[in-house]
């Protein structure tokens, strides 16, 4: 049970707009935090947390939480998650009280870096047990990055996958899809983050303004519930007397979801449509129809949203969950037991899966607290001083890299990765 | 001495050496090794030759040192290919039956083969095996000949080794040269999987990963199909480059360290330890950390196995290699490869011996020779039987054309 389970959440049960916050984790998760700061978010508590002085000097946000030990003296993780980690435990005092307070919590940060991957896993952590809905929105780093950010961004998704209650994951790479040849970094970087603010939108605008058709925010919670939740979204607009037909065909071009693929696998999908105030109910058929043809499998729910300033446009949000089989048989902490606080009524729409009992929810077991404990202490820096006692003074990889006897060779490539250089220098093994 | 109509060859051009292989099939159809060369290649990288010269010299040593080890001439070879521009893929091909009994005939079996060999492949590149799979029939799977059977829908998968067609032609080029007429070209692969893989085997389903000098070739069988082929650009002679680079020592050096020291899984007692090598004087001149040397080696094999691992389990069949995972080639010598390729595959791991062939001398069944002794085989299967002398075997092949050829 989590601990504020009990305590009363009035704000939420009188207004209906839940207190929502928004922490951005990391360079690139507090670089999106930016672009969330304009009026439509005025209503969210934006909070950075980074490890690095000089990105959070950029944030406009008066929440700031920089994570710092002496050893790092502002310069940020080094690309090591085990540091951000190690990190974020020593500070989870500072993450606990940036998350009292809210009902959702929304993560924002890029995987692969040494924060992001760290350092988002705890604070999901930290939120949900401080009783909020955690969402985490995150990007995976584009392959040419290289073997190890994208391991590290892997294993850290799925730690947040146990912790968040659902994932929202846009693979950089996949944006490869939306850019020409000659489209710039900068670009690439801001459709990208521009692709996850749009996802971002659409969930706040589901919790935010009242709905003609309204998603409760239990609907929301049922439908990414499962803790192994991985989300797609997608988001498209149209405009003029073809557009519901013009959304159907952008949404399953889309390539976010595979070009509908994703839409035929997804075990839950939630569609939000926005448009004027001349939004008839033909055009929510149709798009509704054609969207639940996709899914056969899929739990739909669907919202509607009147907005005047829309005027003739038609915008849809839609958010396809796949439950994914649990790859441990974890005792789940899940938001079955929360209905007091998701607007005082259950959900009947999902019935609790066995592992979890109404009753008595087990929590983390014995076991895994103390693998938890074993995992902070190897990473706390208290436990490490003994086997190094002064910082690893790592080389930087200065001068072009020799390939020896293929250095004349057709190299090969896989996968954006050169193997012909050595495995080990790719790696990063230091030799001393 | 022999007749050399009923000889098969088999020439496998490596980036470390060339191995060519004698093959004799005698009075019963039996299939009988009776000789090997061997030279140190030079001139070759990677599995493709960047020397024609210095090749083509390598070449004419082990096909010499073949010739006067069986005291034949060699007239015809099958030569192995690879090379990191190979590829495979498999193609599914579909055929409606349209007889009005819906009766299956040996024309709806070859149209169906016919619509799945027909495929797109860029314009510079040429198949090297297409090989049936199963058929399936209105979605039915896993039938062998449909002939005669009643369906309406037959479709049958085809796995395609292809690549590009000048960078195979260089070695073809090359044999020629040496008066040597090339019978066909053989992925090299699927050349180390017949020699290895017994009939059981592929029934279960394995892997066969070939760790050359220069390339890495990987085949699988399931369900008594080639499934799945792939080739990496990367092989023994990384491992080498990895230590120079490492180490700071030259290429040749590297190799030796290599053969002498190396190890797939670093082993404790290595910690802390150094190695001193020496020049030709005995007089020490560099003094090596041998748990770098080790740790270089097994992350550079570590992350070849991935990549294998990676690459199978894209194409769903990681589930399926409980035959086995067999290695061979130079790289089946590196101390605890197997060790390591077990805790990757998670299935049980052989070095690669070839048991299914007369004739060869245990010192001729090394890991190194497998592509070519495999190329051997695939040389008989392909060649037609010689017609045996005498009334009685006679008899036999007559009763043989009858009956169903598997």
């Amino acid at each position: 049970m989590t601990p504020n389970a009990e305590t009363p959440t009035p704000a939420w049960e009188t207004t209906g707009s839940p207190v929502i916050k928004i922490i951005g984790i990391g360079t690139a998760g507090v670089a999106l935090l930016e672009t969330l700061a304009t009026a439509e978010f005025a209503g969210a508590h934006r909070v950075a947390v980074s490890t690095d002085q000089s990105s959070l000097n950029v944030s406009t946000t008066s929440a700031k939480l920089l994570l710092e030990a002496k050893g790092l003296r502002g310069l940020g993780t080094g690309g090591d998650a085990e540091r951000g980690y190690a990190l974020a435990e020593e500070n989870v005092a500072g993450l606990k009280s940036a998350c009292t307070g809210a009902q959702v919590v929304l993560l924002l940060a890029g995987l692969g870096g040494g924060a992001g991957s760290g350092i988002t896993p705890v604070v999901a952590r930290v939120a949900r047990e401080s009783g909020a809905l955690v969402l985490a929105f995150v990007t995976l780093p584009f392959d040419c990055e290289g073997n190890r950010r994208s391991a590290q961004a892997k294993a850290s998704l799925a730690q947040i996958k146990a912790f968040a209650d659902g994932v929202i994951c846009l693979p950089n790479q996949k944006a490869y899809k939306l850019i020409d040849e000659h489209t710039s970094v900068v670009d690439t970087f801001r459709i990208t983050g521009g692709l996850l603010l749009e996802a971002i939108r659409g969930i706040w605008q589901l919790m935010t303004r009242p709905g003609l058709i309204q998603i409760h925010l239990a609907d929301l919670c049922a439908l990414v519930r499962d803790k192994n939740a991985e989300g797609v979204f997608a988001f498209v607009e149209a405009s003029g007397p073809a557009r519901s037909r013009e959304v159907i065909d952008k949404l399953l071009a889309h390539p976010l979801l595979d070009e509908g693929k994703a839409l035929t696998e997804s075990d839950a999908v939630m569609v939000s449509l926005m448009a004027g105030s001349d939004l008839t109910m033909a055009e929510v058929n149709r798009v509704m129809e054609q969207i639940t043809r996709q899914c056969e499998r899929a739990q739909v729910i669907m919202g509607a949203m009147v907005d005047d300033a829309w005027k003739t446009r038609l915008s849809v949000t839609l958010i396809a969950a796949k439950h994914s089989a649990p790859p441990v048989p974890e005792p789940v902490e899940t938001a079955f037991h929360r209905p007091a606080r998701i607007g005082g009524r259950p959900t009947p729409t999902v019935t609790p899966s066995p592992s979890a009992s109404p009753v008595a929810n087990p929590g983390p077991s014995p076991l895994q607290m103390q693998q938890r404990e074993q995992l902070v202490k190897q990473h706390a820096p208290g436990g490490r001083r003994k086997a190094d006692g002064k910082m690893k003074q790592e080389m930087l990889q200065l001068g072009t890299i020799t390939k020896g006897r293929f250095d004349k060779c057709e190299p090969t490539i896989h996968k954006g990765e050169d193997l012909d250089v050595p495995t080990y220098f790719r790696r990063g093994m230091p030799l001393n | 001495m022999f007749d050399e109509a009923n000889l098969i060859v088999g020439l496998e051009i490596g980036t470390s050496k060339i191995c060519a292989v004698i093959g004799e099939i005698n009075t019963e159809g039996a299939l009988n090794i009776i000789a090997l060369g061997q030279a140190p290649a030079r001139g070759v990288r990677k599995g493709e030759i960047v020397d024609a010269p210095l090749a083509e010299e390598c070449v004419r040593h082990a096909i010499v040192e073949a010739e006067q080890m069986a005291n034949v001439e060699i007239r015809d070879v099958f030569l192995g290919v690879t090379g990191g521009h190979v590829r495979g893929f498999t193609n599914r091909g579909v055929h409606r039956v349209l007889s009005a009994d819906r009766n299956i005939t040996e024309d709806d079996v070859s149209d169906v083969v016919k619509n799945a060999r027909a495929i797109n492949l860029p314009a510079e590149n040429s198949i090297i095996h297409d090989v049936r799979q199963h058929f399936l029939l209105d979605g039915q799977p896993g039938i062998v000949n449909p002939a005669g059977f009643v369906g309406k829908l037959l479709e049958v998968d085809v796995h395609v080794v292809h690549g590009v067609t000048n960078r195979m032609q260089n070695s073809v080029r090359l044999v020629r040269n040496l008066n040597l007429e090339v019978n066909e070209i053989v992925f090299n692969g699927l050349a180390s999987a017949l020699a290895l893989l017994s009939s059981e085997q592929k029934e279960l389903g394995a892997l066969v990963i070939d760790l050359g000098g220069g390339t890495t070739d990987y085949v699988v069988y399931v369900n008594g199909v080639v499934r799945h082929t792939g080739v990496f650009a990367v092989g023994g002679d990384h491992i080498s480059n990895d230590l120079g680079h490492g180490l700071k020592v030259p290429l040749s050096r590297a190799e030796k360290l290599k053969v002498e020291y190396g190890t797939a899984v670093p082993d404790e007692a290595a910690r802390g330890q150094s190695i001193t090598i020496t020049n030709e004087m005995n007089l020490p001149i560099k003094t090596l950390n041998l748990e770098h040397l080790q740790r270089i080696m097994s992350l550079r094999l570590e992350e070849l196995f991935q990549i294998i691992r990676l690459d199978l389990e894209e194409a769903e069949l990681l589930p399926y290699i409980q035959g086995g995972v067999f290695i061979c080639g130079g790289g089946a010598r590196i101390p605890h490869i197997a060790q390591l390729a077990e805790t990757i595959f998670q299935a049980p791991v052989a070095l690669g011996h070839t048991g299914s062939l007369s004739g060869l001398k245990s010192a001729l069944d090394q890991p190194e020779f497998l592509t070519a002794i495999g190329l051997v085989k695939y040389g008989s299967m392909r060649s037609p039987k010689p017609a045996p002398a005498g009334f009685l075997p006679n008899l036999k092949t007559m009763f043989n054309r009858f009956l169903p050829q598997r």
